[in-house]
């Protein structure tokens, strides 16, 4: 019996730290979220979404620009980025003993690990050096290297993770390999590859650093990718260290468009993920 | 029994994995329209011997064989034998169930028959609809074709590998162990449904379980240690083996 009580009180005061550590994690969280609705709620008109930045000074104004750019360059580097690292990752998944499958997933680990203005400066070098001007491609090209080994990664673990069983039925059925891989095997994974995906453009939108000394920033409408392009982050650090307060606000407005942007792509991952057939 | 037409057999085959030994120098042939049960204890080779049947055996990494495999009199591991081709004469379902997740039911029986170009939509459902009640689920899933076919039992499941297997129309169907990951009642449905299959197809079926090979099976093969130690008609080799190691499995004593 007293073995009993003291069993249940551990395991109560070890739920309890778990609660904590629960807490702890979300908190801060939360608390962002909560001080950008606050302070960039009341900031979010429609002259926010429409209107390009006034001078310094002058009140109202919007950040139509950034967003514009933000979707360019994002989308540009998600369409080398993201059938680049599913192709790789497929590879990997497929011929996991071959030499070029050791050496991408060493190479791709140690990109998931290297700092984003790194891979900024390596843009800036290759091409922005090179082509004698910013713009807003060399910005995307930085994104997609990127994306490229979290994409991969994750493509490569979701198609491990369908069952070997499966990839026999395909073949002892007659199927040619290749088909048993794309029809059965990324075709079972594919909503697991969409999440990875989505999530790993969520996570490169937010990205400040490879675009510091790429894409530029810019005050001005554009649609020319040869050309340097505002982006949502570059326009929160530009405006949250400028000296105005009209600024400011820009600032905290464009970092909550930019977390919901992001939320919104979560969410759509999410969405992928469910199941097709509901039972 | 009568003298039958031999489907398939093999001679003097050899199933390694690398330089592991799996299946020694093994002749046996399966007559038409017959089921052949192989038992012994794990790692007798039984089921490597099943996979060298059509060419999966292959597919493990280091997996070779020596000597014939004879479909129709023809040695199916000659050059210029297709394995994609073979496959579809010799269909296989596997211990457990494996319906394609991503599929509907129809899509899943009709899985095997798109490989020749597009059978026409009339015929198709056709097709779907004989398998689904060969394998004996046609009434329990003829409202749900479209519905996933991982909200089945297990047992319905295991029966829809089985239609899948035999929509394209195989000779030969392998079963390795078909009811290992099913309840009494789902086995006994898929024991009934072989005696049925055996008009349409020749059976080889792998069994830990020496009661259900003697419900099922014409003849019965036993292995040990990657050897076939002893074949003939099930009820002659339960009743009377010639040779002491199966008499000594068969009664339990060890395996």
């Amino acid at each position: 019996m007293n073995r009993r009580v003291l069993r249940r009180w551990i395991s109560n005061f070890m739920v309890g730290l778990m609660v904590v550590a629960v807490i702890l994690a979300v908190l801060p969280l939360l608390f962002i979220l909560f001080n950008l609705v606050l302070k960039g709620a009341s900031s979010l008109s429609i002259d926010f979404f429409t209107k390009l930045p006034v001078p310094a000074g002058e009140t109202g104004g919007g950040v139509a620009h950034a967003i514009v750019g933000t979707l360019l360059i994002v989308g540009l580097a998600s369409l080398f980025g993201v059938p680049l690292g599913i192709g790789a990752g497929i590879y990997c998944a497929e011929y996991p003993g071959s030499r070029l499958t050791k050496v991408t997933r060493f190479v791709a680990d140690v990109m998931n690990g290297t700092p984003s203005i790194v891979v900024g400066v390596f843009a800036w070098t290759w091409i922005v050096a090179r082509q004698k001007h910013f713009s807003a491609v060399a910005g995307s090209a930085a994104l997609a290297m990127l994306m490229i080994p979290m994409v991969m990664r994750t493509t490569e673990e979701l198609i491990k993770l369908v069952p070997h069983s499966l990839r026999e039925a395909g073949l002892a059925l007659g199927y040619p390999r290749w088909r048993t891989s794309l029809s059965i095997i990324l075709r079972t994974a594919l909503p697991g590859i969409v999440t990875g995906s989505l999530l790993a453009v969520a996570r490169i939108a937010g990205e400040t650093a490879p675009l510091l000394f790429t894409a530029l920033g810019s005050q001005y409408m554009n649609f020319n990718v040869n050309q340097p392009m505002a982006a949502l982050p570059l326009v929160v650090f530009q405006y949250a260290t400028g000296p105005y307060e009209e600024w400011h606000q820009l600032a905290w407005a464009s970092a909550l468009v930019l977390i919901l942007v992001v939320f919104v792509l979560s969410v759509g991952a999410r969405l992928a993920t469910r199941r097709r057939f509901h039972a | 029994m009568p003298e039958q037409q031999v489907r398939l057999g093999t001679d003097k085959l050899t199933a390694m994995y690398g330089k592991f030994t799996a299946v020694k120098n093994v002749t046996l042939t399966f007559a038409n329209n017959s089921v052949n049960a192989l038992i012994g204890p794990s790692g007798c080779g039984k089921s490597t011997f099943l996979r060298t049947l059509n060419r999966m055996h292959e597919l493990t990494e280091g997996g070779w064989i020596t000597g014939k495999v004879l479909l129709d009199g023809q040695d199916v591991y000659q050059s210029g034998v297709s394995a994609m081709q073979l496959r579809r004469r010799v269909g296989m379902v596997f211990q457990k169930p494996t319906p394609f997740p991503t599929m509907s039911i129809y899509d899943n029986v009709a899985a095997g028959l798109r490989l020749d170009g597009r059978p026409k939509r009339g015929e198709q459902d056709e097709i779907v609809e004989r398998s689904l009640k060969q394998a004996a689920l046609w009434d329990e899933v003829k409202d749900r074709l479209r519905t996933s076919a991982v909200a089945l039992s297990g047992g319905q499941q295991q029966r829809l590998c089985i239609a899948r297997s035999i929509a394209p129309r195989p000779e030969v169907l392998l079963l390795d162990e078909p009811t290992a990951s099913l309840d009494p009642a789902g086995t006994s449905r898929i024991e009934e449904l072989v005696f049925e299959l055996k008009k349409a197809f020749t059976i080889v079926i792998v069994t830990h379980n020496m009661q259900q090979a003697a419900r099922v099976s014409d003849t019965t093969t036993f292995f040990y240690m990657g050897s076939m130690i002893e074949t003939g008609p099930t009820r002659q080799l339960f009743t009377a083996p010639k040779q002491e190691q199966t008499e000594a499995y068969i009664t339990g004593r060890f395996g």
